[in-house]
C-alpha cells in the first residue's frame, strides 16, 4: 500500500519536472485565443472544400469582404444609424417611465399602492407578446418597434430603483435625519446616491432587454436598419450579409455593456471595488 | 422627582443632578415611559442634564440606555412637556454612519448651507485631527479615521447637546484611549452638555462627571465621579469601579469576576 503511494508520487515528481523543462514555451494552457481561431479556421476549410455549402453558411473570408462592401456602399452604416435610433428612442422613454414610476413608488406609501400593483401585474407577460396588438394600435412604421423597447425597458428599470430606493441603509437615513436632512434634502443627499448602484443595475437589464426586442422588432416589416437587412438578405439566402448583421448586433450588445461599466466608474468612484482600482 | 433606584446607594440622589442652582437643565426628562406593545423599555424616566455636563449612561444590553439616547436625539417621538432637550443637538452612533458617497469634508457638512461650507468643515476636521483628508472617501478610512469624521460632523453643529452611543465600541484599544482624549478636549473647548451611552465601566468613569446605571428602564443608581483629569486607575477610581459593577449584577466582591470583565479591555492611563 504504503509503496504503491511513494510510487505514484515519483510518478507525479517526474510529470513536474518534465513541466517545468519546457517553462520557455508559453503555456498551452493560457492561450485562450487558440480554440476560438482553430475554430474559425475549420469553418474557412470546411466552407473551401464544399462541407458547408454557403447558402446555409457563408465562409469567414466571403463575411469579411461582405462587411467591407456593405461598409463602403454605406449600407450597413445607415442601417445601423436606423436601428441605433431606435434603440436610443425605446431606451430614453423606457428607462424615464420606469425611472419616474420607481421614484413614485419608492418615495411614498401612496404613490406605491398606486404604481405597484398595475406594474406587478403587466411584469410576467413577455413585452414580444405585446408584438400583435401593438402593431394593430400602432401600424407596422417605426412606433411599434420603440413602444415594444420603451415597454420592455420600463420593467428592469423600475423594480430595481424601486427596490434599491427601499433598502436604503435605514441607518444612514436615522443619521440624514438626525443631521437635520429631511424631505427633498433627505431625497438627494441620501436616499438616491443610495439608489446608485441598483439603479444602474438596472440599466445594464434594459440595454440587454432593448437589444433584444430591437432585433425582434425590426424584423417587423421594416424598411430601414438591420432587421431589414437581414430580411432581404434571408430572401435571397445571402448568409455572409446576416453574418455581418449578427457580428454588429454582437458589437452592440458589446458597446451596452461598455457604457454601463464606464457609468458606473464614474457615479460609484466611491465604491471600495472601484477605489482599490 | 420620586427616586426610582432599585439599589439606591448613598450619598448621590438618584435624580441627579447639580445642587438647586438657578441654571436651567440642558436635559429635563420627567415621568417619561416608553413600551413597546406591553413591554415598557424606559419607566417613569426622570433626568436632568447640567449645561456642559459630561453624563456617562451604563447599562447592560437591553437596559433601555439606546432607546434613552434616541429620544433625546428626537429619534424617536416624546412628548414636549416630558422631555425636553436643546435643539442644537447631535448624535455620534456606534457606526460613523458616513454617507459612502461623499467625500469626508461632505459628510461633515451634510445639511449645512452656507458657502463657508468647506472652510468650516475644514476646520471641524482639523480639530479632530483629520485636516489631511478632506477629500477622502469614506470607505479609505479606518475605523479610528472614520469616527473622528463622525464627531466633527457633530461638532461643527456646535450642539449644546451631544449624544455618543457606544461610539468607541468598535475600535481597537490603543484608538480608543486616544478617542477618549479627544473627546473630553472637544468637550473642554466647545463645552456641550454630553451623554455618553456605554457598557464600558472603565470608560465611564474616565470620561464622565456623572455616572447613570440604567437598569429594566429604570435609573437604579448613580455615582459622580469627582476625579480630577486625566484619571488613573487608582483607588478611589477602583473603589467607583467596584460599585459600578455591583450595580451592574457584576459582583463587586469578588475580584477575579470584575477583573476579567476589565481584563478584556487593557486600558493604560491615558496621558
Amino acid at each position: 500500500m504504503s509503496l504503491a503511494y511513494s510510487d505514484r508520487l515519483t510518478d507525479k515528481v517526474k510529470v513536474e519536472g518534465k513541466i517545468s523543462a519546457k517553462r520557455s514555451w508559453p503555456k498551452l494552457a493560457d492561450q485562450r485565443w487558440l480554440s476560438p481561431v482553430l475554430l474559425l479556421a475549420l469553418w474557412e476549410v470546411a466552407s473551401r472544400t464544399g462541407l458547408i455549402p454557403s447558402r446555409i453558411l457563408a465562409a469567414p473570408s466571403a463575411v469579411v469582404q461582405t462587411l467591407a462592401h456593405l461598409v463602403v456602399n454605406g449600407d450597413l452604416p445607415n442601417a445601423l444609424v436606423v436601428s441605433l435610433a431606435r434603440m436610443a428612442v425605446g431606451l430614453t422613454i423606457g428607462v424615464t417611465t420606469g425611472t419616474v414610476l420607481a421614484l413614485a413608488a419608492g418615495l411614498s406609501k401612496l404613490g406605491e399602492t398606486l404604481v405597484d400593483p398595475p406594474l406587478q401585474i403587466i411584469r410576467p407577460l413577455p413585452t414580444l407578446a405585446l408584438t400583435p396588438l401593438f402593431i394593430v394600435w400602432l401600424g407596422i412604421g417605426e412606433t411599434p418597434k420603440i413602444a415594444l423597447i420603451a415597454l420592455g425597458v420600463t420593467f428592469p428599470v423600475y423594480l430595481n430603483l424601486f427596490n434599491a430606493i427601499r433598502s436604503v441603509d435605514p441607518r444612514l437615513m436615522e443619521a440624514g435625519r438626525s443631521f437635520g436632512l429631511k424631505g427633498w434634502d433627505l431625497i438627494v443627499h441620501v436616499v438616491l446616491p443610495g439608489a446608485m448602484p441598483g439603479f444602474l443595475v438596472g440599466l445594464r437589464y434594459a440595454l440587454s432587454v432593448a437589444l433584444l426586442i430591437l432585433v425582434v422588432a425590426e424584423q417587423i416589416n421594416a424598411s430601414a436598419g438591420l432587421g431589414y437587412l437581414i430580411n432581404n438578405a434571408r430572401d435571397f439566402m445571402q448568409t455572409d450579409v446576416i453574418v455581418v448583421c449578427l457580428l454588429v448586433y454582437a458589437l452592440l450588445g458589446l458597446g451596452a455593456d461598455l457604457l454601463v461599466r464606464a457609468l458606473e466608474r464614474r457615479l460609484l468612484v466611491w465604491r471600495p471595488a472601484f477605489l482599490k482600482a | 422627582m420620586a427616586p426610582t433606584a432599585l439599589r439606591p446607594i448613598p450619598p448621590s440622589p438618584i435624580v441627579a443632578a447639580a445642587p438647586a442652582e438657578p441654571v436651567k437643565p440642558s436635559v429635563r426628562v420627567r415621568g417619561f415611559t416608553r413600551s413597546f406593545g406591553a413591554t415598557s423599555v424606559l419607566t417613569d424616566m426622570n433626568l436632568d442634564i447640567q449645561p456642559g455636563e459630561f453624563v456617562a449612561l451604563l447599562g447592560a444590553s437591553g437596559s433601555g440606555k439606546t432607546t434613552l439616547l434616541r429620544t433625546l436625539a428626537g429619534l424617536d417621538p416624546a412628548p414636549a412637556d416630558q422631555v425636553s432637550t436643546p435643539a442644537a443637538r447631535a448624535v455620534v452612533f456606534q457606526d460613523p454612519r458616513l454617507m459612502p458617497w461623499k467625500r469626508v469634508w461632505r459628510n461633515v457638512a451634510l445639511g449645512l448651507k452656507g458657502r463657508d461650507r468647506r472652510a468650516r468643515a475644514e476646520e471641524a476636521l482639523g480639530e479632530v485631527g483629520l485636516g489631511h483628508r478632506l477629500d477622502a472617501w469614506p470607505a479609505t478610512l479606518s475605523g479610528g479615521e472614520a469616527q473622528r469624521a463622525a464627531l466633527a460632523r457633530a461638532l461643527i453643529r456646535e450642539p449644546k447637546l451631544l449624544l455618543l452611543d457606544e461610539p468607541f465600541a468598535a475600535l481597537d484599544a490603543l484608538t480608543r484611549i486616544r478617542m477618549h482624549e479627544l473627546v473630553l478636549k472637544l468637550w473642554r473647548a466647545h463645552d456641550p452638555a454630553v451623554l455618553l451611552v456605554t457598557h464600558d465601566v472603565d470608560e465611564a468613569i474616565t470620561l464622565a462627571d456623572r455616572v447613570l446605571v440604567l437598569d429594566q428602564g429604570r435609573i437604579a443608581a448613580e455615582e459622580v465621579v469627582t476625579l480630577p483629569r486625566p484619571r488613573d486607575v487608582d483607588d478611589a477610581f477602583q473603589a467607583i469601579r467596584r460599585r459600578l459593577l455591583g450595580h451592574l449584577g457584576v459582583t463587586g466582591h469578588d475580584p477575579a469576576a470584575a477583573a476579567e470583565l476589565i481584563a478584556f479591555r487593557p486600558r493604560q492611563d491615558a496621558h
